[in-house]
């Protein structure tokens, strides 16, 4: 693992919100590094901290102390439309509620990062089909989101992500609105996108989710209480069969 | 090669995707785009409809001052309301013909000028007689100042003149009027107590819808030379001179050498204000063309508020847009949109909503001013249309009430937070 270069070093992390004359510190001196074609679980509670991971991993917040650097590029020190950029071009994002646009077709929703790319991108519409046929959609690229089932929706949404070949794939609960059949097929893909090199960053709460990942980050309080390979992660009840090869 | 060529493409191609974006939000929201843009629609097509109704009014005057001829000179002695001349008999400012004599000369900018006065009086042919007529006392260069000319018989001659005849000529009208033959010369009618010979027929006056109006008495006229109107009076009348100079252009110098000859024949001490008035057409031209286009302008500006009342129902509706795709506007800044992009997005969203607006209204504007062109019986406003600049500038405010209305909704999206902002319900 070592030998890979590292995608995302944090350094003494803190996220502090100012509620009235309350502090909330919703991040509280996390380190990590996560190094290239790692496949990362970040698991906890509701206000552990790992929602403010996610949005401080993916460029859409800012910390308020520590350093960030994103393959080797320091962020905490960019201006917004820099940041804009490094989201467009550096990381993927896959919601728990899809957030596709619902007047455009498959292949639009999954071109839309190409629309804010800084290069002029000619092939747009075959970037889109080849990320589309990726994830396994290559037939229903004129569905409309509400033509398209659940798992679709997701699929199409880690298409989108997946256009710009972003250093890392951050997913937010992307289980989280599937059944547990199409909730498979997701983790199934994400795992075939592991095998095709990509560095996956994944938040959830549910413990059958996470061991598909090789590695888990633990939070509490804004702290990581524990960062070990899925093998070794002892918090296990059980083990779904199948998990964590 | 890619970098330089780049940054252009890019805006035009950022451009073209705001515009098709906001025409496919725009078509999505029909009935709603409809109801916001309808303050603009009304706004721009009343605008369009005001300039058109006073811009054909003015042609229509325009076009009768053409007419009746641009390049026309009035002379009239007035008594001045300061300096020396202030309190001088009235008697002592009237013109005399002799002052006008080597005035051709002089003035090399003046084509040709008629001695003039216009009274009222009776005539009488055979049995008919006809009260208040208009009988004017002219000399022969009146038919070329006025385009009437004789259409029978002749003009009064020099000798007519001198020797103040007792000839006439009539109008077509007033020679039908009085029941005479087509060719009525060497008939004599009775003009007051004294008995002419009509020696020709003057052409009708042209019918004008603003100025002189015509109909009624005005199209009955008798004239006679003037040198017989005036020994008739006893030399003792007033009068004025109606001149032409050579050309519109060049009144300006006709109205300067005739003032220049006439202090001098009339002997006004230099720096005293003179005794008589120069007016030409054209400045009278210029000075309505002053008005009629400050009147428009006025009327332009006070319609054009309703515009501005407009792009408050744009900036509400761009606010509610702003709002309803709160997530939508997330999700653009979580895969790379920047403030600039969401910021054109919206403005865009908005001049495109405008300028739509900004068309129908155009269109409806061209409908009203049909319609207000076809009028029947109203005939002053037969030449409304709507000029070029003012289509243009409809189009060119309503793009401005798009930007200036559509800036705080805009900004407002560019500003969300993208957390936030994909949070929201």
């Amino acid at each position: 693992m070592s030998e890979k270069p590292v995608v995302i070093r944090l350094h003494d992390i803190r996220r502090i919100y100012k509620v009235g004359s309350e502090q909330i510190r919703a991040l509280d001196g996390v380190s990590l590094e996560i190094y290239q074609n790692e496949y990362v679980a970040v698991m906890g509670h509701s206000g552990s901290g790992k929602s403010t991971l996610m949005n401080l991993l993916g460029c859409l917040d800012r910390a308020t102390s520590g350093v960030y650097e994103l393959d080797k590029q320091d962020t905490t020190r960019m201006g917004n439309s820099d940041l804009a950029r490094v989201r467009n071009e550096k990381i993927g994002f896959v919601f728990q509620s899809f957030e596709l646009l619902p007047r455009f077709s498959a292949l639009k929703n999954v071109e839309l990062p190409l629309i804010y790319s800084r290069q002029a991108v000619w092939n747009r519409k075959e970037l889109a089909h080849k990320a589309l046929e990726r994830v396994g959609l290559g037939e229903r690229t004129s569905h409309r989101p509400n033509q398209l089932s659940g798992g679709e929706k997701q699929r199409v949404a880690v298409a989108r992500a997946l256009i710009n070949n972003p250093s890392i794939l951050l997913a937010d609960e992307p289980t989280g609105n599937l059944d547990s059949k199409t909730s498979e097929e997701i983790l199934g893909l994400f795992r075939r996108l592991h095998e095709e090199g990509q560095t996956i960053i994944m938040v959830t709460h549910e413990a059958d989710v996470a061991c598909h990942a090789k590695r888990i980050i633990r939070m509490r309080d804004g702290k990581v209480i524990s960062d070990l390979p899925t093998e070794e992660d002892t918090v296990w009840t059980h083990r779904p069969a199948g998990a964590g090869r | 090669m890619n970098t330089i060529l780049s940054l252009p493409i890019r805006l035009l191609r950022l451009m073209a995707q705001s515009i098709s974006l906001a025409l496919v939000q725009i078509w999505v929201n029909k009935t709603r785009s409809v109801l916001t843009t309808l303050g603009i629609i009304i706004g721009v097509a009343s605008v369009t409809a005001v300039i058109a109704a006073l811009s054909g009014l003015k042609a229509k005057i325009m076009s009768d001052i053409e007419t009746f001829g641009t390049n026309r000179i009035f002379i009239w002695p007035t008594r001045p309301d300061t300096g020396k001349y202030k309190n001088v008999p009235w008697d002592s400012i009237r013109f005399k013909p002799e002052q006008f004599e080597g005035l051709l000369t002089y003035c090399p900018s003046v084509a040709s000028f008629t001695q003039i006065d216009d009274e009222r009086d009776s005539i009488r042919y055979k049995e008919k007689t006809l009260e208040r007529i208009r009988l004017s006392g002219i000399e022969s260069a009146w038919h070329q100042i006025e385009s009437r000319p004789v259409i029978i018989g002749r003009a009064f001659s020099a000798i007519d003149q001198t020797q103040a005849r007792s000839v006439c000529l009539l109008s077509q009208n007033l020679r039908d009027k009085l029941g005479m033959d087509r060719d009525c010369t060497n008939e004599l009618v009775t003009i007051g107590y004294r008995t002419y010979r009509v020696i020709g027929v003057v052409e009708n006056r042209p019918s004008m819808s603003m100025i002189g109006g015509a109909g009624g008495n005005e199209d009955y006229e008798v004239f006679i030379p003037f040198q017989t109107m005036y020994r008739n009076s006893g030399n003792r009348m007033w009068f004025m001179v109606m001149a032409a100079s050579k050309s519109a252009d060049v009144s300006e110098e006709a109205k300067a050498e005739i003032t220049f000859f006439l202090r001098q024949r009339r002997h006004i001490e230099p720096g005293e204000p003179p005794t008589f008035n120069v007016q030409t057409v054209e400045s009278e031209v210029r000075t309505f063309q002053k008005i009629a286009t400050r009147f428009t302008l006025v009327a332009g500006a006070i319609v054009g508020i309703s515009l501005l009342v407009g792009g408050i129902g744009i900036m509400n509706i761009m606010l509610v847009s702003v709002s309803e795709r709160t997530r939508e506007i997330g999700l653009r800044k979580a895969v790379g949109a920047g403030f600039a992009a969401i910021l054109t997005q919206f403005l865009v969203e908005a001049v495109v909503l405008c300028c739509i607006g900004g068309l129908i209204g155009l269109g409806l504007g061209q409908l009203l001013t049909t319609i207000i062109a076809h009028i029947p019986q109203v005939d002053i406003l037969d030449k409304a249309y709507i000029p070029a600049w003012a289509a243009l500038m409809s189009l060119g405010f309503s793009a401005f009430v798009g930007i200036f209305f559509g800036l705080f909704p805009a900004v407002k999206a560019a500003r969300l937070d993208p957390i936030e902002a994909l949070r929201h319900e």
